[in-house]
């Protein structure tokens, strides 16, 4: 069973239709009990960092999640919160991943909002997606590149596209809307 | 690198595509979600349904179909008309829209915008502007372009860059329906004023006025209905174009 972990950071819907179409049952749950006992946990988020780590401190999240001995999938801002800090907000993350989230700078448009190529896959979560399929992103802030780096894009310069200590994963693009390389990673995922 | 977006826009009245539809594989040419997986299928980036209902019943019916064409598809989708208030935009987002369009509500009560923005964050807000040139002025339109008002469409634009949109999305009234191309200039001029993604709509006739309006009208996204609802343009064909001319796409 997969926990999609609910603590009001945007629209799940997708997450789970995508889940669904996999044949895979999930749950949207803040129950700390379901969370760690679930096959695999996807760590979603959207919206600003600040008000969502209130809510991740509110409801104890932020002690849980570190904890999680299961294969982690943080998506998007979710990603995000697995570091350590974030200059969005100045907000410190739960500090999974060493590294600090920074903005793009106003040389591009920010938000990067499409598809864009992904590279330099360093993980099976990227098994039988080919270099430079596009993945679906929309986000104003970025991990630039380092030791936990596992997949690659360029916007502004070469930043981190996904990331992985242990066993918590995170892909800074929308896997449920990113059509069949999306779906392939979030079947490689299920089958960490 | 970043491609650049070819987003068909439906318009929706009562859970129902409204202009009609010539699309020869489609069972039910009025059904929105079959229209919207097709266009999945052929790699379209994005989706805007664009809902025309006046009534409050033909609403519910609408977030009904949100939900619907959320577990059809798998690529992203705009939700646009009538939204006024941040519980208009709650609903949409709850039953699956990746994105909401705000356009005169938004004109009315700037501060829309910044209540949608603080409440789900910018991603998922489009500011609309429908825009016409007056004595060489362009200034924004109300009620699908109807009613002119006295804002300047690029003061306008910069104001709902800080208070909070994600994205504009500008179509041109004089360019609208006439198959004679962007607005290229306007566009090009926004897209220096501001510095979030510009989407284009009105005008789209052939491949040539999408290339030109990602070269000279420097726009991130173009959008269009009938030339890709009639199959006059297929979206893989203008794709494929689009990458011949070194433009990127996603193929």
């Amino acid at each position: 069973m997969v926990a999609i972990i609910d603590y009001d950071a945007g629209n799940v819907r997708s997450l789970q239709f995508a889940l669904e179409r996999l044949g895979v049952a999930s749950v949207l749950t803040s129950d700390p009990e379901v969370i760690q006992a679930a096959e695999k946990v996807i760590f979603p988020g959207q919206g600003a960092a600040a008000s969502a780590m209130k809510k991740l401190k509110q409801t104890g999240l932020d002690q849980l999640i570190p904890q999680l001995k299961q294969p982690v999938l943080g998506i998007c801002l979710g990603m995000q919160l697995l570091c350590d800090t974030t200059e969005e907000g100045e907000v410190n993350g739960l500090g999974i991943i060493p590294g600090k989230v920074v903005r793009f700078s106003n040389k591009v448009k920010v938000p990067q909002m499409g598809w864009n190529t992904i590279s330099n896959f360093q993980s099976p979560l990227f098994k039988q997606i080919k270099e430079d399929d596009f993945m679906y992103l929309v986000h104003s802030f970025y991990v630039p590149l380092c030791d936990a780096t596992i997949a690659q894009s360029d916007y502004d310069g070469t930043y981190s596209v996904a990331l992985q200590k242990d066993n918590f994963y995170g892909v800074q693009f929308h896997p449920e809307k990113s059509s069949k390389a999306g779906s392939q990673l979030l079947q490689n995922f299920l089958a960490l | 690198m970043l491609t650049k977006r070819i987003i068909p826009c439906l318009d929706i009245k009562d859970g129902r595509t409204v202009k009609g539809v010539n699309f020869v594989n489609l069972r039910d040419a009025g059904d929105p979600v079959e229209l919207a997986a097709q266009y999945a299928f052929e790699n379209a980036d994005e989706l805007v349904f664009l809902d025309i209902s006046a009534t409050e019943q033909q609403r519910k019916t609408l977030a009904e179909l949100v939900l619907k064409v959320a577990a059809a598809i798998d690529i992203p989708f705009t939700v646009g008309g009538g939204i006024r208030a941040v519980e208009d935009v709650s609903i949409l987002l709850k039953n699956g829209a990746d994105k909401v369009s705000i356009n005169s509500a938004a004109v009315k009560r700037p501060a829309l915008i910044d209540e949608v923005a603080n409440h789900f964050g910018s991603q998922c807000l489009v500011v609309a502007i429908d825009a016409k040139q007056i004595d060489g002025q362009w200034k924004v339109h109300l009620v699908g372009g109807k009613v002119p008002t006295e804002i300047d469409l690029f003061d306008w634009a910069k104001e709902v860059e800080e208070r909070g949109a994600g994205e504009i999305l500008l179509t041109s009234m004089d360019h609208d329906g006439t198959k004679n191309g962007f607005a290229n200039e306007a566009l090009a001029r926004l897209s220096t004023a501001v510095n979030i993604p510009i989407i284009a709509s009105g005008g789209a006739g052939n491949t040539q006025h999408f290339i030109d309006t990602f070269t000279h009208g420097k726009a991130d996204a173009a959008l269009a209905a009938s030339v890709f609802h009639f199959g006059e343009i297929s979206v893989p064909d203008l794709k494929q174009q689009l990458k011949q001319q070194q433009i990127a796409v996603r193929i």
